[in-house]
């Protein structure tokens, strides 16, 4: 008789909670009725806050499987809360909006779920195998659900450019983890840790490898110069996924990407800061830039979430509880108020079509002042006005880039922070002080009860984060404390 | 709940209840936003009987735990400077709701709200205490004054209100980072991270570079507030395109906020940099004074020559307050509010012509004393405030700075006072044009004079425009003790930093 091996499940129950879902929802779907598949987005959502609820029952512990490959410790619950929330918001916002848009499907929700327990996975990933499964398991999902309206050249585009390029960066990143693995012998975080010695000059396989694995994250954090799939991703895809993409993906691949640097490569950490200190410098600048000149509102968030991801790389850089805390928080600000902008787009049509253009949205405050508040309010925390979340959050953030001595990077930082504020403000301008050219005034769907509540969830947590955040920064600061063990 | 947390609050708290009210009753929203403003008026009252002005220190002071783990708390105190302020702001925010009483039609609703959180807004940068507080609502004022010009303003309204927000917020932007730099400078020198600004203020930062240019950041974003030449140029859009109860407040409150920067923030925390930038702030307010008013001279639209001269009056105001002596202080707070008295009652003035002929070019009127008496008296009255006749406000003020900047740089001062001369220039040739002079044109044959609810506007007004010219004291006497210990703490600071000769004897060696 052959024992069988202990298996930790533990560390694994959240994501085999969203898989065992995914699942359900599959073979659900194979049952009628045919075309109406909203009860399965109910599904999702059940399981989705079963994954949240073994997450919070696993809060305090530190669960390890697979020799450490998986461990769920605080961290990654940490990120478990905001994927699972991205997740819960994707899927809210879609059930209405796949019906108007004709292509409910079954399969949109165990794909979001896969994409979610690859998410969950990359979060609490210990082993740079792992990270790659995990970002596989998460990007495929999303390059289907990137091509889901399946008559529009756009989104088929979106899917095509999406899958093209991040098999190409799935590359460069397995060639990376092989090459760190010929210089430190093994792949796990800590094994490689303890393999590089403090102090000591690092070798040029190990640094080439390093390379390598920055450009495949650079990648999925769509940080410049690896930027350019975002735009038209975020652009040519349904809005619901976008959303998902947008808060999701970029969450997780953060998530093990600090969990790399900040644990496996903690001696590279000279080195590492470096180059990140451009790349983020770099980045919010292109980002912000190129934002400027946008009329596709879709297109235009686009090139914000990359400018914000330059702000988070700036926490990265700043390193220490302070640095890393602030990234977590800046997520979970981020997250909140990207998937609420994403929220009211997914509503608002003009001309039968779905109104994107900016210009879309003009005089939209008289017809529907509270939307158009909404939406302004959303601007407005990424902005960075207080008292809303990305005032606190970026006030954090450049405050740790200070601490740590990276003055001028915080420099960098306002000053595009500064820039940013014209074209977010544009499209408030367009709402309150311009009327829609010709007949076509925007018009607005009423919020099914599932997508009035994404909404309203997202902007009390703006709220709720800009005016009372202490907790939450205790929260995140408590997060990555295993981190800088 | 302390006095200033009500005072702080009461026009948030109006703003939220407003929200109730249905937006086809625009005559019941003004009215109620114009209880809930003079209310806070009312309750603002007690803060100047109360205040001790012998005590230099702050006075109802509150403090609230915020955010202990980044060393934030909500701090509020009020002294001789902030009150005259706040009671500044709480004067002229009724009577600019009550201006717009017929000018503010479509979306009045919102207007009311908008005001009465900008109200609250630039009362907390007056009251803060804490550097963080003080960052929020200083950022948080921006959008509901671009909501006001870009809403309700002229035909450039848009231009202007994206002008006004991004010149200002990329000046505040450098002033984050100040901040921050500041903490955490603090914190690595004394073991204590703190946002507090009496104890930042206590503590001796060494001078040079890193001073220098934090010092720099905070007056960049005062400066382009101010605003000080060359940061000046968002101010002619921003106030011929705000509507004219944004225009007040505008200009008697808003541009007060920098003044009030430098003097919070840039003088006891950067006592070395603020002397050595001193010539440097000097000669820039002395070039204000004179390129605005020689700018206001050629104006061909009423609202941009008082725009202008804005930019010529806070000049003296910034003279005054970088002599560091008593005199110049006392005389450039003192022009703060007299600024904001006179040429808040300046465009309210030109709001009324406006309202009647829906034009403001100097050219379009003439001979308007025949035709509206009464408004032609007021006008004068302010008009003449403006230009500092002795026996009105600003020439209280206008002399205290003068004598002030005479100790310091005679030079300069000769060339400052040559702005009185400019100001009655472009002010007497304005009101002649306007007022004085034959009937030009039929329309405004049939103007009507001022009516009940303009008399209610102009007459509080009025009444402290004489009232300081004639009796400063109960004005100047809060003053005194506060810019005296301000001014003894920078001598300290900078003396114990770099024990070398004193502070006026070093300024007057020249730049």
């Amino acid at each position: 008789m052959i024992p069988a091996p202990e298996i930790a499940l533990g560390a694994l129950l959240p994501v085999l909670v969203v898989l065992g879902t995914a699942a359900l929802v599959l073979v659900l779907d194979l049952l009628p009725p045919r075309d109406g598949k909203q009860h399965l987005g109910g599904v999702a959502l059940l399981g989705i806050v079963g994954a949240l609820l073994a997450s919070l029952w696993q809060w305090g512990t530190e669960a390890r499987a697979f020799r450490d490959m998986v461990v769920l410790d605080g961290y990654a619950l940490f990120f478990n809360i905001i994927i699972g929330y991205a997740a819960a918001l994707a899927v809210l916002l879609s059930m209405d909006y796949l019906r108007r848009n004709g292509v409910e499907s079954g399969e949109y929700y165990a794909l979001v779920l896969f994409s979610m327990a690859g998410m969950m996975l990359l979060a609490s990933a210990g082993d740079l195998i792992v990270v790659f499964l995990a970002i596989e398991l998460m990007s495929l999902p999303l390059y289907v659900l990137a091509g889901l309206f399946k008559t529009r050249l756009a989104s088929g585009e979106a899917s095509m450019k999406y899958f093209l390029l991040g098999a190409f960066a799935s590359s460069f990143l397995l060639y990376g983890i092989a090459l760190v693995y010929g210089a430190t012998g093994s792949t796990s975080f800590d094994r490689i840790a303890a393999a590089l010695p403090a102090g000591r000059a690092l070798d040029a396989l190990f640094l080439v490898g390093l390379a390598l694995l920055l450009v495949g994250f650079g990648f999925k954090i769509s940080s410049v110069p690896f930027h350019s799939w975002a735009p038209d991703v975020y652009q040519g895809a349904p809005t619901s996924v976008t959303a998902f993409i947008a808060t999701g993906s970029k969450a997780a691949a953060f998530a093990a990407m600090m969990r790399l640097l900040f644990v496996a490569l903690r001696s590279a950490q000279p080195d590492w800061s470096a180059l990140l200190w451009g790349v983020a410098a770099v980045t919010m600048t292109v980002g912000n830039v190129v934002a400027i000149a946008q009329s596709n509102f879709k297109r235009m968030l686009a090139y914000s979430s990359i400018a914000h991801v330059g702000y988070m790389l700036v926490g990265v850089v700043a390193g220490g509880a302070p640095g890393a805390g602030s990234v977590l928080f800046y997520l979970l600000a981020y997250t909140f108020t990207t998937a609420g902008t994403f929220g009211v787009i997914a509503l608002c049509a003009r001309a039968g079509e779905e109104a994107v253009d900016v210009g879309d949205y003009a005089g939209l405050a008289r017809r529907h002042p509270l939307l158009a508040a909404t939406l302004a309010l959303f601007l407005l925390s990424l902005v960075g006005i207080p008292p809303l979340a990305g005032f606190v959050g970026k006030f954090y953030l450049f405050g740790a880039a200070v601490r740590s001595g990276y003055v001028w990077l915080a420099v960098v930082g306002v000053l595009n922070s500064a820039v940013a504020a014209y074209y977010y403000l544009r499209v408030i301008v367009y709402m309150y002080m311009r009327e829609p050219d010709g007949s076509s005034a925007p018009t607005v769907y009423a919020p099914s009860f599932a997508g009035g509540l994404a909404l309203a969830v997202s902007l009390a947590g703006i709220v709720l984060l800009g005016l009372m955040p202490a907790p939450f920064v205790d929260l995140a600061q408590s997060a990555v404390a295993p981190l800088l063990r | 709940m302390g006095i200033l947390s009500a005072v702080l609050f009461l026009p948030l708290a109006g703003a939220l209840a407003l929200i109730v009210i249905p937006r086809r009753r625009p005559r019941l929203l003004m009215g109620a936003g114009l209880l809930v403003a003079a209310a806070t008026f009312v309750i603002s009252l007690p803060l100047f009987f109360r205040f001790d002005g012998d005590v230099p220190d702050y006075q109802f002071v509150e403090y609230a735990v915020w955010m202990p783990s980044l060393g934030v708390g909500y701090y509020l105190g009020l002294d001789g400077i902030s009150l005259l302020l706040v009671l500044l702001t709480t004067l002229l925010t009724p009577l600019a709701l009550l201006s717009a009483w017929h000018a503010i039609e479509d979306r009045a609703k919102e207007f009311v709200i908008t005001m009465l959180v900008l109200e609250t807004g630039m009362l907390g940068v007056f009251l803060s205490l804490d550097l963080f507080l003080f960052f929020v609502f200083w950022e948080s004022m921006l959008i509901p004054m671009y909501f006001i010009i870009g809403v309700w303003g002229g035909a450039h309204r848009i231009y202007a209100a994206v002008k006004f927000v991004l010149y200002t917020m990329a000046g505040s932007a450098l002033m984050l980072v100040a901040i921050l730099a500041l903490y955490y400078q603090h914190g690595a020198a004394t073991g204590v991270f703190t946002f507090d600004v009496p104890m930042l203020a206590r503590w001796v930062m060494e001078p040079g570079l890193s001073q220098n240019l934090m010092f720099l950041a905070f007056a960049l974003a005062f400066a382009i507030k101010v605003p000080l030449f060359p940061f000046h140029t968002w101010l002619p859009d921003a106030h011929v395109e705000a509507p004219t109860a944004g225009s007040v407040i505008l200009a008697g409150v808003l541009l007060k906020m920098g003044t009030y920067g430098f003097l919070r923030f840039c003088l006891p925390l950067f006592p070395d940099a603020s002397i050595a930038f001193g010539p440097l702030v000097f000669a820039l307010a002395v070039f204000g004074i004179v390129y605005g008013a020689w700018v206001s001279t050629v104006q061909t639209d009423l609202k941009k020559l008082v725009a202008y001269s804005s930019v010529s009056h806070l000049g003296f105001v910034m003279l005054g307050l970088f002599t560091l002596n008593q005199q110049g202080m006392v005389g450039g707070v003192l022009q703060m509010i007299n600024h904001g008295l006179s040429t808040g009652a300046l465009f309210l003035m030109v709001g009324m012509i406006y309202e009647r002929r829906h034009t403001r070019l100097i050219a379009d009127f003439g001979g308007l004393w025949a035709v509206v008496p009464a408004f032609s008296a007021l006008f004068l009255l302010v008009s003449l405030s403006s230009l500092g006749l002795p026996g009105l406000n600003g020439f209280v003020g206008e002399f205290l700075i003068l004598v002030g900047a005479f100790q310091v740089d005679v030079l300069l001062a000769v060339v400052a006072t040559s702005g009185i001369i400019f100001a009655a220039v472009y002010m007497l040739w304005m009101y002649q044009q306007v007022i004085f002079g034959e009937v030009r044109h039929e329309a405004n044959r049939r103007m009507a004079d001022l009516s009940l609810r303009e008399w209610i506007v102009l007459l509080p007004v009025v009444l402290f425009i004489v009232w300081i010219g004639v009796y400063p004291t109960p004005f100047t006497g809060k003053l005194e003790a506060t810019i005296e210990a301000l001014r003894a703490q920078v001598e300290i600071k900078a003396s114990v930093a770099r024990p070398a000769a004193s502070v006026t004897e070093r300024r007057t060696a020249g730049p």
